[in-house]
């Protein structure tokens, strides 16, 4: 009982403080909490929110997925480049394009890691570096402006329906696909079994090294669509994109209560985390404070949520001295 | 008997990555002076290694820390903000030695904060580095901005641009000796015995008396020093300083590390794989640059290498148990 | 007694490099009977249940399930051939809840066959429940259950998939003796429902209380099988170990010195209470209780090895505080861990590094390990312990499980302690050997040591120790001399009635 209060403690906490900083900015500034604003974070938030629900899957079967911020980059120059020489195509080419190609580069990580039995974090390591280098290789160092991809390209991001911008009904249906993967599908399921009990899961007969992959693959696929939005929403795309990008996704896992250790996590706390940065990358400005502040502020509030994580989650004691009378009524 | 002993030390025990790293060096090195005619030179060969000396410099106590199971994500950000510091100390007409003393103390300070996390709240290491990289820099932000501190005093540029004699650089010299003082603490000293007891199993080696938790803090506290001592160089080498100092330089250093033979699961590694491995990078960066290979295509090739490395040992025992079972 | 088998196996070899695990074994499973697989460590046992189970395959034999010819190629197969195991660990998930740890791997599905039915599986949950008489919420996640209730949740498991042969590989280790008798009642349980069952324990008592036939493994090989009423105790013990053995060695008396750890009203926040207690120079005194009653919890808190507890503790007489291993070390207070491999080596070292380990101050100079002073010790103290390996070189992990124990021990004895803590001294030491150990402790205590020995083996209580302390639920109830202790008395204690 004490487990299932605490991770839901840890939310109500997370939401009371995303409040509480969004009203106390909006003394500051009235401007905060319009419906405008509101929708921009929304906006602003949606790439952080789909690769952290990508990451979430990753980190719950004890891996860690640092390359990609490097994949969103080079599928985004991709598709880019595939823009600019067949800028007729319909947007549904490029998009499944984007997600096949980030598919395509999560395999080669899952693939190293379940077949050679690799540890991720050097994998993913080794793979962010080489991403983005040939990222150079491809576009010969040179970048892919506004002007050289086409409108339909760049606008389907910012195309307002129904009040919201594309971008966040992307957002939305990852959200509404991650959320059904995994309550209603066995791979799903199984992600957190192997996460929860790897040696367990085996004796079940569930394919531990399988699985693993299957979680770079989709977060490759989500980075990958990821790349399509960044690069169509700045209509930019070049080397250093989204760089350092792939710490804020942990960071934002990691605020919102996924488990490095595995086999926890839950799509509430993650979206949570993703909220409470976007809170305060939206909400410095409008207090004056230097964007310069965002970096030390993200690292600042992962350290205080993994310690203020860390009791409960450390060693599991045991309650073995019960009251006194419960011991003598048996 | 005693011979027995000596076979599972770290000098004399199995040492096929380490000739395997060697041998590649030495490929690497002879296509380098087939492929480029500045090659050669020893002048050249001196400059290509301030291209890794500072790396390599805080690769050594990395080396030990992920023997140790742990693994410091921070570095460079460290090196950030200690190169901050000395130049707000500069600023102040600080003299060098002042100067340098900032920078290790800082980097000590730093280093016990990721100790202190670690080991006081029992988070793991990963975590709480990825959260004090983005503390570290980000603190470099905010002081500096997008501008730049450059009021060293002359002599400072010693450490990153002089030489001890002849070729050689004082950051190689230094490099040098500090990876001898590294080899005997890992693999002869009680220090070292004890990182490799908590790196195989921290319960029994607490259970034997070891105080692992002061251990694994005087790690983190180690290479929180040699990134102060890293970034005094890398600062003296460049005149200035600006936040986005040593920028993804986590990457390098710990592909060093890991090239080097060390698992990064912890448990086991040699300082010789480590000092190789920095070569060998070294000699590969060289080589693309005289080839006019950019930097980040370079980082191609280093990551790469990083996964064929870790790669081999694994196919080799595939290829083996297939060959064996027939 | 039905006469056809459900489950047979016949002619079934298994090597491993260098080892042959199982050499033309046969077993058979009845349906609505308890089959109990005996054997010491080493015997096989537990490579024929993964074979069992599709984690191995074997070289050879000939595997028949309700008379059909099959093979079990995997861990899936097996499943779907009705084979389920629940083992000692276990082998759930934590972080799921009960319905996911009854379905894992064997989902019931919805729509086209792919979309998990929740309703339909929780139902299921629910009545299996109650089927074994057992109230859990399904919801609950399985972090916070008991381990009792655990093991009921890997029993209603095999019943969720309609399992033909049940597997038990020592379910009671971790049980109270009412939550064993609730065992028993969901064995008989599944007895009635048809199913085979195949009980593997250590424990004879057990194994004649609730089994109906029995086969008997040895070093691989299949020895003996029949009808458990055709057979005694003794008898068994004779066929699993080949020759007749005194379980327990005849205790020595030993004369008593004076009293050298002393602990007074110790109490740590939600582990133990009140717990005081004394050992005397050349006494081996007991701990018994059943598992998680608090003993191991009290041994590593006087071993500084976690909080700080409140009370005293005295060494020959003075109040001392420990706060860490380093200082109960210093103090001559050394501990031997219940899991050696876990806890008491460092697989990866050698003899000589893990004997040196708590005194590397010794073997060293300036800071420097001296490989010759390490060699000295490793030398005699692993000789003093006969230590079988091919050099005090060799790589720990490598050497039996009885020889690891000695290099745990040789490393303890190499810094004359004064109390030596055994926790649970010959856990998982099959019955050839533990009467070595018992050799041995008494060697201990006759050369002056005291040791506390935590157990939960009654014979080896009984056998060994000088006086008894009785635990349960953190706290102390009870104290008996060697005079005055028997089996009933000390069991009444430990469980509270």
């Amino acid at each position: 009982m004490l487990n299932l209060l605490r991770a839901k403690l840890r939310e109500i906490y997370l939401t009371a403080i995303i409040l509480v900083i969004a009203i106390a900015v909006t003394f500051k500034s009235a401007d905060f909490m319009t419906s405008g604003n509101i929708i921009e974070i929304f906006n602003d938030t949606s790439i952080l929110a789909m690769l952290a629900l990508g990451q979430m899957l990753v980190i719950i079967t004890r891996g860690i997925d640092l390359s990609v911020a490097s994949n969103l980059a080079l599928t985004g120059m991709i598709v880019a480049l595939m823009n600019t020489q067949f800028p007729e195509l319909s947007m549904v080419y490029f998009i499944v394009l984007a997600i096949v190609v980030g598919m395509a580069l999560g395999a080669i990580n899952g693939l190293l890691i379940w077949k050679l039995s690799l540890p991720s974090i050097v994998v993913t390591l080794g793979t962010m570096a080489i991403f983005r280098g040939v990222i150079f290789i491809i576009s010969n160092g040179t970048w892919v402006n506004s002007h050289e991809l086409s409108e339909a390209f760049i606008s389907l991001p910012r195309t307002v329906i129904l009040g919201f911008p594309v971008l966040n009904y992307f957002g939305l249906a990852t959200l509404a696909a991650v959320i059904l993967f995994v309550t209603y599908i066995k791979a799903g399921r199984e992600i957190y079994a192997c996460g929860s009990n790897p040696a367990a899961a085996v004796y079940t007969g569930i394919d531990v090294g399988k699985i693993q992959c299957l979680t770079f693959v989709i977060s490759g696929a989500i980075a990958g669509l990821c790349g399509y939005l960044w690069v169509a929403r700045y209509a930019v795309a070049y080397v250093d994109i989204a760089n350092g990008f792939e710490l804020q996704v942990v960071a934002a896992c990691v605020i919102g209560g996924v488990s490095i250790a595995g086999g926890r996590g839950s799509i509430i706390g993650c979206m949570l985390g993703c909220l409470f940065l976007g809170v305060i990358k939206n909400a410095l400005p409008v207090i004056g404070i230097s964007p310069f502040w965002q970096m030390a502020i993200s690292g600042f509030v992962i350290i205080a949520a993994v310690v203020l994580n860390s009791k409960p989650a450390g060693k599991k004691k045991k309650i073995i001295l019960k009251p006194q009378s419960a011991a003598l009524a048996s | 008997m005693l011979n027995q002993l000596k076979n599972k030390s770290g000098l004399f025990k199995d040492k096929s990555w380490e000739i395997a790293l060697l041998g590649v060096a030495v490929l690497v090195f002879i296509f380098n002076s087939l492929a480029s005619p500045y090659f050669l030179d020893l002048w050249n060969l001196s400059d290509a290694t301030f291209n890794f000396t500072e790396k390599a410099i805080i690769a050594l106590p990395m080396a030990l820390l992920i023997i140790g199971r742990d693994i410091d994500l921070s570095v460079a950000s460290i090196i950030a903000i200690c190169s901050v510091a000395m130049g707000l100390v500069a600023q102040a007409g600080g003299g060098i030695t002042l100067i340098v003393l900032t920078g290790m103390s800082v980097g000590m300070l730093a280093g016990a904060i990721n100790g202190f996390l670690v080991t006081y709240y029992a988070i793991p290491s990963i975590v709480v580095t990825i959260g004090t990289m983005s503390l570290f820099r980000g603190l470099s932000y905010i002081i500096l901005g997008d501008g730049v501190l450059k009021d060293y005093p002359d002599g400072f540029s010693f450490f990153g641009q002089g030489y001890v004699v002849g070729a050689l650089s004082f950051e190689l010299v230094f490099f040098l000796v500090v990876a001898l003082l590294f080899y005997l603490l890992l693999h002869r000293t009680v220090f070292g015995r004890v990182v490799f007891a908590i790196g195989n199993n921290p319960t029994a080696a607490f259970y034997s008396g070891v105080a692992v938790n002061r251990y694994r803090f005087l790690l983190f506290v180690l290479v929180g020093l040699a990134s102060g001592i890293a970034s005094v160089m890398l600062t003296s080498r460049l005149g200035s300083t600006r936040p986005t100092i040593a920028l993804g330089w986590e990457l390098s250093i710990i592909t060093m590390v890991v090239l080097g033979g060390v698992n990064i699961l912890g448990g086991s590694g040699s300082i010789l794989g480590v000092v190789i491995a920095v070569f060998l990078m070294g000699l590969v960066t060289f080589g693309l640059g005289l080839l006019n290979v950019p930097g980040i295509v370079m980082s191609v090739v280093i990551g790469m290498m990083l996964i064929g490395v870790i790669s081999i040992p694994v196919l080799l025992k595939k290829y083996h148990a297939r060959v064996g079972a027939t | 007694m039905t006469a056809t088998p459900i489950f047979q196996l016949q002619g079934i070899s298994k090597t491993f490099p260098g080892v042959k695990a199982l050499d033309n074994v046969e077993l058979a499973l009845y349906p609505g009977e308890v089959t109990a697989l005996m054997g010491e460590n080493g015997a096989g046992k537990s490579t024929l249940v993964k074979i069992m189970t599709g984690i191995y395959q074997p070289d050879s034999g000939h595997i028949e399930i309700g008379g059909q010819a099959t093979t079990i190629a995997n861990a899936r197969e097996a499943h779907a051939l009705g084979i389920t195991a629940i083992h000692q660990e276990t082998v759930l998930f934590d972080d799921l809840t009960v319905v996911e740890n009854l379905f894992v791997g064997q989902y019931l599905y919805k729509g086209f066959g792919i979309v998990l039915d929740w309703q339909t599986m929780t139902r299921r949950t629910i009545e299996i429940l109650e089927i074994l008489g057992v109230s859990l919420n399904p919801h609950e996640l399985l972090s916070h259950l008991s381990i009792a209730q655990k093991h009921m949740v890997s029993i209603a498991r095999a019943l969720a998939f309609d399992a033909k042969i049940v597997i038990l590989d020592e379910p009671t280790a971790a049980l109270s003796h009412r939550e064993i008798d609730e065992l028993y009642e969901l064995i008989e349980r599944l007895k009635a429902q048809g199913k085979a069952i195949l009980f593997i324990s250590h424990k004879l008592d057990e194994v004649f209380r609730i089994a109906d036939r029995y086969h008997i493994f040895r070093d691989g090989q299949h020895i003996k099988q029949g009808l458990i009423r055709d057979i005694d105790q003794a008898q068994m013990v004779t066929n699993m170990v080949g020759r007749s053995v005194d379980q327990v060695y005849p205790k020595q008396t030993v004369a008593l010195g004076e009293v050298v750890l002393e602990v007074d009203k110790l109490s740590l926040e939600q582990e133990f209470a009140d717990i005081s207690f004394n050992v005397r120079r050349g006494e081996i005194i007991g701990f018994y209780g059943l598992i998680g009653s608090g003993r191991t919890e009290v041994m590593q808190a006087i071993f500084g090895a976690s909080g700080q507890p409140n009370g005293t503790i005295s060494v020959l007489g003075e109040t001392v505080t420990i706060r860490t291993p380093a200082q109960a070390i210093d103090l001559g207070i050394v501990y031997v861990p219940e899991e050696r491999q876990a806890q008491g080596t460092v697989l990866e070292f050698s003899i000589a590094k893990n004997i040196s380990l708590p005194q590397l101050g010794n073997v060293s100079r300036f800071g420097f390990i001296q490989p010759e002073k390490e060699w000295i010790l490793a030398d005699q103290y692993a000789n003093r312990l006969q230590v079988k390996a091919s050099g005090w070189g060799q790589e720990v992990g490598n050497l039996s499980g009885g020889n690891q124990q000695k290099v745990v021990i040789g490393k303890w004895l190499a810094r004359a302690p004064k109390i030596i803590i055994l926790d649970e001294p010959t856990k998982g030491i099959d019955i050839g050997s533990k009467a070595a150990v018992h050799e041995f402790i008494g060697e201990l205590v006759a050369q002056g040591l005291a040791v506390i020995m935590v157990t939960s083996e009654l014979s080896e209580l009984l056998g060994l120790a000088d006086r008894m302390y009785v635990m349960a639920e953190g706290r102390m109830q009870g104290e008996f001399s060697r005079a005055d202790a028997s089996a009933e008395k000390i069991i009444k204690t430990a469980i509270g009635s």
